[in-house]
């Protein structure tokens, strides 16, 4: 009776052991898979990691030890440099290089009193993402209500709107920021214009879906009053979703924040172009005081409006927001 | 006149008593929005003024940006009819090369006198060149430039399309192209709309060929070069084509797909084991939770421009230092995220598990994973499409890839036909892969969830 007992394990009734059967087999074939997909993956992960490394200026592991050699030569002559560099003081090593130049570039607002140069070039990004953050919201918010379904029924319209916002969100900011650039000249607005751009994409799909899981109750009893659709929008769409919208906005503000750093460096000004100049010709002190300022600003920037977030909308504050960044 | 619905005074006492937070609200309530609207507004008038944006777009150069604007879509033949000593003209090609060295170009004909013809769409616009006198046709009408040693000369009377500069004499046909009358030589400037030598440059054997004549080759036509198929051979040549150079930028497409995919790979799976740590129902230690949290912070609050200047100083320009600016900030901002999710979890499927008695390995393995593993890989997802945008633009500073290709194209102002066909490809990549990591995810935690 020993192949009876193989087909009932522990003894099982008929009926028990076909699902045993069943559930064993079902077990097998998703093992089968799962290992498939794993190699399958791995053979993936390994031909990019060489592609990456065959592709790159210096080889992985060619260049690891001197990455800390980098880091250990790469120190300012005293901590006090980065203080100094930071607020723009005069440096005792100071030998008319532009290494060891932290006066130059204060921004004088009167007589005496100065703006150190990377605070003001701090101060000129973050007001580049509040620029185009608003601005992108407020496009944003014109535009989601024609893109989403509760509210507009042509379908036409709605595709339009869609694929706008797609293309705005998918747009490489760099193109925007260089074609502005070669006509406008190199400034702040090239980089604005190229951040809102994305922003409006970006922030136009999460305000329609916002809009799409309304509560479409105090529509309907606008819509039977006798409302127009405007009216329908001002007063039964927008009380509902504007704290969503509020929170998705102050999201995209600590987005923007980085994203105009990086749009800085690549030729819209402010404290990316600065960092850049100053890793590149290594400038040690400086690379630092850019560094904390940057760390600090984020910082900052995250809990004030993570706070602000709290007290407007309350304990629903979207934490997963990078959703469509 | 519609009636108005009245209330007596009895019945208005009641209901400004019974809901007074409808009818006596706080100032902040009644005009918050306004007062944050108008604070707003003083902000973006002052930023107005402090980023000077009237004057910037006033002496923005708007003429060249419709040339750029144009010259993503169309392309412009430059050749120059230089004048030569024994009365005929030459003409002499740009670097660009858009045409093979004895090529029979329909718009530009030698003329039997030695000088050319040069057609702006149809033969009523015209230049005909000789080294004397250049007869520019507009509309039908003849206009006779004459050209001496000292100056090209408009006729008295012509229309505003030919210009007089100096001793140049400047004729434009709108968007069929320009020309530029010199003493010693006439610059030609015709545009067509498309992107010259797209597919093969003039050197292989496929060029100006229509697309029936390839397709025909490609499929049952005789071989071109015996050692290859046609087929492969039109693959090789069209990688190959030196104006367009495919096959580099397709491979630096790839290198910023490659930085997106494998920084959000590593780290998800550093984040991973991390999170656990940092999540406060996980590990009852507010020190460990504390210190974890900290590191994320810390991580995630450098930027990625940071990040990826300093890899590129140590590694040189190219993909590993992309890989690791990603890697390092969304290790960061991945394990804030799988934190908060795991804090979030159903607490009865743990209590479940541990109350057969599991190691608290185990508990974590049936009684956590399987509910965070979806949200986890959503949110990667999420990330790896937004690193494939944030990788184009580190490329950029010099990590290399496709952003760096862009920008040394639009470096040079006259490759902006080139830097549309990199954002078309880019806008091709960003959209599938969207499609993918959408359906991936829908698969995974349902239509609704997203």
């Amino acid at each position: 009776m020993a192949d009876i007992s193989a087909n009932n394990p522990g003894g099982l009734g008929s009926a028990a052991s076909l699902t045993m059967r069943h559930y064993q087999q079902q077990l097998k074939t998703r093992r089968i898979y799962t290992a498939i997909s794993i190699v399958v993956f791995l053979i993936v992960l390994g031909a990019s990691l060489n592609f990456a490394n065959n592709a790159n200026a210096g080889k992985f592991f060619e260049r690891l030890p001197y990455l800390f050699d980098f880091i250990t030569h790469f120190v300012p002559d005293s901590p006090m440099e980065i203080i100094r560099a930071m607020f723009d003081l005069q440096s005792p090593y100071a030998d008319g290089s532009l290494k060891y130049d932290y006066t130059s570039d204060r921004v004088y607002l009167t007589e005496n009193f100065y703006i150190p140069h990377f605070l003001y070039q701090l101060i000129i990004t973050i007001n580049i993402a509040l620029v185009s953050t608003i601005v992108g919201a407020a496009a944003a918010f014109a535009l989601c209500f024609f893109a989403s379904t509760n509210l507009v029924g042509a379908g036409a319209t709605r595709f339009v709107v869609r694929r706008i916002m797609e293309v705005m969100r998918a747009f490489p900011e760099i193109v925007i920021a260089g074609l502005l650039t070669a006509i406008l000249s190199i400034g702040p607005i090239a980089a604005i214009i190229a951040i809102t751009v994305h922003t409006v994409g970006a922030l136009g799909k999460l305000f329609f879906e916002v809009v799409e899981n309304a509560d479409m109750k105090p529509d309907e009893g606008l819509r039977a009053a006798g409302a127009n659709w405007a009216e329908r929008v001002r007063f039964a769409i927008v009380p509902q979703v504007l704290p969503n919208f509020v929170s998705y906005t102050l999201l995209r503000a600590e987005i923007n924040v980085r994203a105009s750093t990086i749009i800085g460096a690549v030729g819209g000004g402010g404290i990316g172009e600065v960092f850049r100049l100053a890793i590149g010709r290594d400038h040690a002190a400086k690379t630092y005081a850019i560094i904390i300022l940057l760390l600090v600003s984020i910082i900052v920037i995250d809990q004030f409006s993570g706070w602000l977030r709290r007290r407007l909308v309350g304990e629903q504050s979207f934490e997963f927001g990078r959703g469509a960044a | 006149m519609p009636s108005v619905p009245s209330i007596n005074t009895a019945d208005r006492e009641r209901l400004l008593a019974d809901y007074p937070q409808v009818f006596h609200r706080s100032f902040w309530q009644r005009y918050g929005l306004a007062v944050g609207a108008g604070i707003v507004a003083v902000y973006l008038i002052i930023c107005f003024f402090a980023f000077n944006v009237g004057p910037t777009f006033m002496q923005g150069r708007w003429d060249r940006a419709s040339l750029y604007v144009q010259d993503w879509y169309s392309w412009r033949a430059q050749p120059r009819l230089r004048f030569e000593e024994d009365g005929t003209v030459r003409a002499q090609w740009s670097s660009r090369g858009q045409y093979p060295a004895d090529a029979n170009i329909s718009w530009l004909q030698p003329t039997a006198a030695g000088g050319y013809a040069v057609t702006y769409g149809n033969d009523d616009d015209r230049l005909d060149v000789t080294p004397s006198l250049v007869q520019v046709y507009l509309g039908g009408t003849a206009y006779p430039v004459t050209i001496t040693v000292d100056a090209a000369t408009a006729p008295e009377g012509a229309p505003s399309a030919i210009t007089q500069d100096g001793n140049k004499v400047l004729v434009d046909y709108g968007f069929e192209g320009q020309a530029e009358i010199r003493t010693g030589q006439v610059y030609v400037q015709r545009r067509f709309i498309g992107w010259a030598n797209f597919l093969f440059d003039t050197k292989s054997e496929f060029w100006g060929r229509t697309y029936g004549e390839l397709l025909v080759l490609a499929t049952f036509g005789e071989r071109i070069d015996p050692d290859r198929s046609n087929f492969g051979h039109m693959v090789d040549d069209f990688l190959g084509n030196n104006v367009w150079q495919h096959s580099d930028i397709l491979s630096k497409l790839m290198q910023t797909l490659v930085m997106a995919f494998v920084g959000t790979l590593f780290g998800t799976l550093v984040a991973f084991p991390l999170a656990f740590i940092a999540a406060r129902n996980i590990t009852p230690n507010r020190a460990a939770n504390w210190f974890m949290k900290r590191c994320f912070d810390f991580l995630r609050s450098i930027d990625m421009l940071i990040w990826a200047l300093f890899f590129t100083r140590s590694f040189g320009p190219g993909p590993i230092p992309g890989i690791a600016a990603i890697f390092f900030t969304d290790s960061g901002a991945l394990g804030k995220v799988y934190a908060e999710a795991l804090e979030n979890v159903d607490d009865k499927q743990r209590e479940g598990v541990k109350s057969v008695g599991a190691s608290p390995a185990v508990v974590n393995r049936f009684g956590v994973v399987p509910q965070v593993l979806p949200v986890f890989i959503s949110q990667s997802l999420y990330f790896w499409e937004s690193n494939i945008r944030s990788a184009t633009v580190i490329g950029a500073v010099g990590a290399g890839g496709i952003g760096l290709k862009l920008l040394e194209a639009m470096g040079t102002n006259a490759d902006w036909d080139k830097v549309a066909y990199m954002v078309l490809l880019i806008l091709l990549v960003v959209f599938l892969f969207d499609n993918i990591s959408n359906a991936i995810r829908s698969r995974l935690i349902g239509q609704a969830a997203h």
